[in-house]
């Protein structure tokens, strides 16, 4: 259990000011121009010490990502990318910290972009998050006000702008180059991988994209010392992560831990137990809508953290849980699961374009039972064909949630078609 | 040098290649949809995927960088299986209408279904069904069967410039549309139709007319404007159904204009297929000695000075210097091949060509376009310009009309004022040029043809020497005028314009009108003022009853460009031959056979009996003929006439794109542009709806 001095976000509920005095008060824009002193490679060496994972769902190490953009600015300016279009489904870790810690992102930023030679920084907000779009204006303005961005940010002598793109609802542009796409006006599609953002991002420029809560940890990661947050969660898998926990649980939450902490322990501890205690939890879909569900048995044992649920044939994405107790109809869930992808699948690439809207018609058919046992396999080979063959992440996305099921429940497809079938039968007769 | 390996042969490849273009380069082939060579790369298909060793996921061979130590398999089961897999994905929605659809039998779809599709589908769902969209007269849209490639969507966007064409929607609702459902409003927009890897685009005026294999297939070269493309023609027993582009990476590459693709059904209208006489004021079907001998009577013991001879735009040089050598033998010096009246010299020859070539202005460093529109005058080269454009770091001037031309440029004037302020140094651009290491410019015949041609075109001289067109050193040569008939450079190159004496087109009119000239000789020739050719004898040899049949005396039959085994010279100076694809329909003949004859009836028989008579002769008039299909260096000189250039601003002469020649005017096809294109330029007024 993390200890509270540990805690990166002391103000996640909002029960403080969000505001500049408040963010002073806990510790944010502390000196912040002796951090940036420390110079450029000591910042990116102490935030690979930190062993910090990007929080956005890759779980990519954040310090070896930085290390990719070229060490000298030439021609092309550099930049930063925040990635706040959180539009996972289970997941709103990022919009609490746009909502009461945006200051904790701005400096987070700031450092970011010494760190890797930007001078300008595009926070890329989903469109939904009017107000949070608006509580992180409000607090760059009053960045800006404070001179602690913009010319001389907090006197470091770097020059810094931030600037607030709002998207406009769509999944796909949560994909780092997707994002870029559209920030640049154009239609909102993967780009093809290489050239990565690194090198040739946004508008050609070197860029690196960093999710919210990758960045907004950065400063206190600087404060305390990459070994501090190495000592936290585990090995590989290091530091404080926002997990949000919603579903049939008693007490949906958003909740600062540790890495790596039993999935159990989570739900008990901090969502206030499964609705109907425990022996009533069916599955639970550990990382947001885009990883497969872990049944209740590998929910006993599994720790939170992108290594062990790697092992469960899961992830740990962006850690939003979704708690399904045994109410619920597990098919109907990952079916619904599937219409999401489908919608959101943004076209360019035809596995993921014609597989998304096949999967989801099967799975609306295994929902009723409506189909054979063969359908079950051919489902199966259907995701396997999305999945790895796509340009970006979205197939397997849109594939996992699926074989999660066939892996888990297939017993319950096969039941549900079979009963379909004596349904027919009976009716015949 | 990247090495890599491919199913075990190892490969040496030039630096920037993809491993796709690696695998070819050892004939690995590698299926792909939206890969193309000319578009930007979209690895959109995935059809591509190959497994290469080291990466956990497959890779899109189109868009991967060959690198080094690369080890790649195209040919494990594993590679087949993802392959299947895509080919399903792309076939669940796809209508399997092949027996309607006319891309059946040339379908890139089709032909790898049969290596990665299944014998039966297993969706069971229903499929998608997608709206068509209206793209214009040209271009027939199935859209049901589009599989998403998007190379009409690059195709649009990178070489014509007219980013008209995009995706609207998401996922399985993604749908490819024109700008508001307008026509698509580019010269070349008949690419996209033989882009299209599927029957989604297919040709409009050619739906439902027939299947590939049973058409015969004739490889020869178009004449719609003076690019020379080189063009595939299909026919199916006398008649030509559809004409194609055919590689030609120093001319067309393997793009078209929409005249070139769509005029051909002009072909079958408006045909002169017997000889006519005029009898009464009124034309009257007869044979063809009937023909003759009414030329013979009017022309025998006639004076030489009193027969004149034009050639038109579309005039092979068989037929050119058949009449040349037969007013040489009646003893006129009244020739002309520049029916327009253009200011051009015969000599010397670099003065009319375009010597930097069109693959050269790849190498061009800034550009100046004088009193020419070559978006309408030769979309091909002006879609070069674009691609240099593209490119970066190349500076474009206009002087002339400030027409939309695909790229921006820096419009420096209307009219000869600004040309003789550059070439007298007292122009910015005049500098822009001279830093350039090759700067090109090209004259078009908007800037000659008008009474102070000559004058324009001295100025124009004098600007290379001011503005350092020539580079000796490097053998640089930015000189270039772009033509806009296909006979025009073989006129030339003969020498078919006034000899010792002799009067030019526009004293030839005059002196028909004045009664000087009793005869007057058009081959092929409709673009005369027709109505000031007075009382003379009107002679029309040509393939279409246009301007000048109508007007003629006597009309004898002619073949039209893909009727006859022809010489023509494109506005580079390149000289390539036409191959007959069909005959030419009832009694009508090749061009130079009936000179032959009616030189015959004229009792001064031309030395000609076979094809290859008269191709000898043309090496004789100029050795340039016995070089085909490359580009001889033209010599240097001094050129351009006297006087005061005038103040009258530039203008095209082609208004309207789609109609320039008699065989286009005839074209149902064209007429339909002509109303969905033409005159959109207008500016609209109040009453406008």
């Amino acid at each position: 259990m993390l200890r509270d001095q540990d805690r990166i976000f002391t103000n996640i509920y909002g029960f403080a000011d969000g505001g500049l005095a408040g963010a002073r008060q806990r510790g944010d824009w502390d000196d912040t121009s002796s951090l940036i002193a420390r110079g450029r490679t000591v910042i990116v060496d102490e935030v690979r010490k930190s062993g910090l994972r990007g929080r956005g769902g890759a779980g990519f190490v954040t310090g070896l990502k930085w290390s990719f953009m070229p060490k000298e600015v030439g021609a092309r300016p550099h930049y930063l990318v925040v990635n706040a279009d959180e539009g996972e489904p289970g997941t709103c870790k990022d919009r609490e910290i746009l909502r009461h810690e945006p200051h904790k992102l701005i400096e987070g930023s700031l450092i970011a972009a010494v760190a890797m030679g930007a001078h300008a920084c595009y926070v890329y907000i989903r469109g939904e998050f009017y107000r949070e779009a608006e509580a992180l204006q409000r607090a760059i303005d009053e960045a800006y006000d404070a001179g602690l961005i913009g010319r001389n940010a907090a006197g470091s002598g770097w020059d810094f702008d931030m600037y607030i793109h709002r998207g406009a609802g769509a999944y796909i542009c949560g994909e780092e180059t997707a994002l870029l796409e559209s920030i640049e006006g154009k239609k909102g599609q993967p780009r093809l991988k290489p050239p990565f953002p690194a090198n040739v991002g946004l508008w050609g420029c070197p860029t690196t994209v960093n999710n919210v809560e990758t960045i907004a940890v950065v400063p206190t990661i600087l404060r305390r010392g990459g070994d501090w947050f190495a000592g936290l969660g585990r090995p590989k898998n290091t530091g404080t992560k926002l997990f949000n926990i919603s579903g049939h649980v008693n007490q949906p939450c958003t909740v600062e831990e540790e890495m790596g902490i039993p999935l159990k322990d989570l739900i008990e501890r901090h969502a206030g137990g499964v609705r109907g205690g425990w022996n009533n939890l069916l599955a639970v879909i550990p990382g947001g809508a885009s990883v497969p569900l872990i049944p209740k048995s590998v929910c006993e044992t599994v720790r939170m953290d992108f290594d062990s649920l790697q092992q469960a044939k899961s992830g740990l994405g962006t850690a939003g849980l979704m708690v399904m107790d045994k109410s619920t109809d597990i098919v109907k869930a990952i079916a619904r699961l599937s219409k999401f992808y489908k919608h959101e699948s943004c076209g360019q690439c035809t596995p993921c374009r014609e597989g998304s809207g096949w999967m989801w018609r099967m799975m609306e058919r295994l929902t009723v039972g409506r189909a054979s046992f063969e359908e079950i396999d051919l489902l199966e080979q259907v995701t396997r064909q999305v999945e790895g063959h796509t340009i970006c992440a979205f197939g397997d996305a849109a594939a996992w949630p699926i074989q999660g099921l066939l892996r888990h429940f297939r017993p319950e497809l096969e039941q549900r078609v079979r009963d379909y079938q004596n349904a027919r039968s009976r009716a015949a007769a | 040098m990247p090495k890599l390996t491919i199913d075990g042969t190892v490969v040496e490849v030039e630096p920037g290649l993809t491993v796709l273009q690696a695998c070819e380069l050892i004939d690995v082939e590698i299926p792909r949809f939206c890969y193309h060579e000319r578009l930007s790369i979209a690895g959109n298909c995935r059809m591509c995927l190959v497994a290469m060793e080291g990466s956990p996921k497959p890779i899109a061979s189109c868009a991967m960088p060959a690198a080094d130590g690369m080890v790649i398999h195209t040919n494990t089961p594993e590679v087949h299986k993802m392959r299947e897999g895509v080919m399903e994905f792309l076939l669940i929605n796809h209508p399997l209408d092949c027996p309607i659809c006319d891309q059946g039998g040339e379908c890139d779809l089709q032909d790898q279904a049969l290596f990665y599709g299944f014998d039966r589908g297993r969706y069971i769902e229903n499929k998608r069904a997608v709206r068509d969209k209206y793209m214009g007269p040209l271009i027939k849209t199935i859209m049901t069967r589009c599989i998403h490639c998007t190379r009409c969507i690059r195709f649009a966007t990178e070489v014509a410039g007219v980013p008209e064409i995009g995706a609207i929607g998401r996922g399985e609702n993604m749908e490819v549309v024109t700008y508001l459902d307008q026509a698509l409003a580019s010269e070349l927009s008949g690419n996209v139709i033989d882009l299209c890897p599927v029957g989604a685009l297919t040709s409009k005026p050619y739906a439902f007319v027939a299947r590939p294999w049973e058409l015969s297939k004739t490889e020869t070269i178009d004449v719609m404007d003076a690019v020379g493309s080189n063009i595939r023609v299909d026919a199916r027993g006398g008649e030509v159904l559809r004409v194609l582009p055919r590689l030609n990476e120093e001319i067309n590459e393997e793009w078209i204009s929409d005249k070139s693709r769509f005029a051909c059904d002009g072909l079958r209208r408006q045909r002169l297929d017997r000889p006519y006489l005029r009898v009464d004021g009124k034309l009257r079907p007869v044979r063809w000695q009937e023909a003759f001998d009414a030329i013979a009577a009017r022309i025998k013991n006639l004076p030489g000075r009193k027969i004149a001879a034009v050639a038109g735009d579309l005039v092979d040089c068989e037929a050119m210097v058949a009449l040349q050598d037969l007013m040489a033998a009646l003893g006129s010096p009244h020739l002309d091949c520049r029916q327009d009246g253009a200011a051009l010299p015969a000599e010397p020859r670099s003065a009319y060509l375009f010597n930097t070539t069109i693959a050269g202005i790849a190498s061009a460093g800034a550009c100046l376009l004088i009193g020419t529109n070559p978006r309408r005058e030769a979309p091909i080269i002006n879609a070069r310009i674009r691609e240099r454009y593209r490119a970066g770091g190349f500076q474009i001037g206009v002087i002339g009309p400030a027409d939309d031309l695909t790229y921006p440029y820096d419009h420096l004037g209307d009219g000869p004022e600004a040309l003789v302020k550059i070439a007298d140094g007292a122009h910015p651009f005049a500098e822009v040029l001279r830093a350039s290491e090759t700067p090109m410019i090209v004259v078009g015949q908007g800037a000659l043809l008008r009474g102070d041609g000559g004058a324009v075109l001295a100025a124009v001289r004098k600007l290379v020497d001011t503005c350092g067109i020539l580079r000796p050193d490097s053998g640089w040569n930015g000189f270039n005028v772009l033509h806009t008939a296909a006979a025009r450079v073989g006129g030339l190159d003969l020498g078919f314009v006034p000899q010792r004496g002799g009067k030019d087109v526009a004293a030839i009119v005059a002196g028909a009108e004045a009664g000087e000239i009793e005869v007057v000789y058009l081959l092929g020739a409709d673009e005369l003022p027709m109505e000031r050719l007075g009382g003379a004898f009107v002679i029309y040899q040509g393939h279409h009853g246009d301007a000048g049949a109508h007007r003629a005396d006597v009309i004898l039959p002619g073949a039209a460009y893909t009727e006859k085994d022809a010489t023509y010279v494109n506005t580079e100076g390149r000289v390539q031959f036409a191959t007959r694809v069909c005959y030419p329909p009832g009694d009508a003949r090749e061009d130079w056979a009936i000179l032959r004859a009616l030189s015959d009836a004229l009792e001064c028989s031309l030395p000609f009996e076979r094809l290859a008579d008269v191709r000898a002769r043309l090496r004789e008039v100029n050795p340039v003929f016995a070089e085909p299909d490359v580009i001889v260096r033209a010599p240097w000189g001094t050129f351009g006439g006297t006087g005061e250039v005038g103040s009258e601003p530039f203008v095209s002469p082609i208004e309207n794109f789609y109609m320039t020649n008699a065989i286009s005017r005839a074209s149902v096809t064209m007429a339909e542009c002509t109303r969905a294109f033409a005159g959109k330029s207008e500016k609209k007024t109040g009453t406008h709806g």
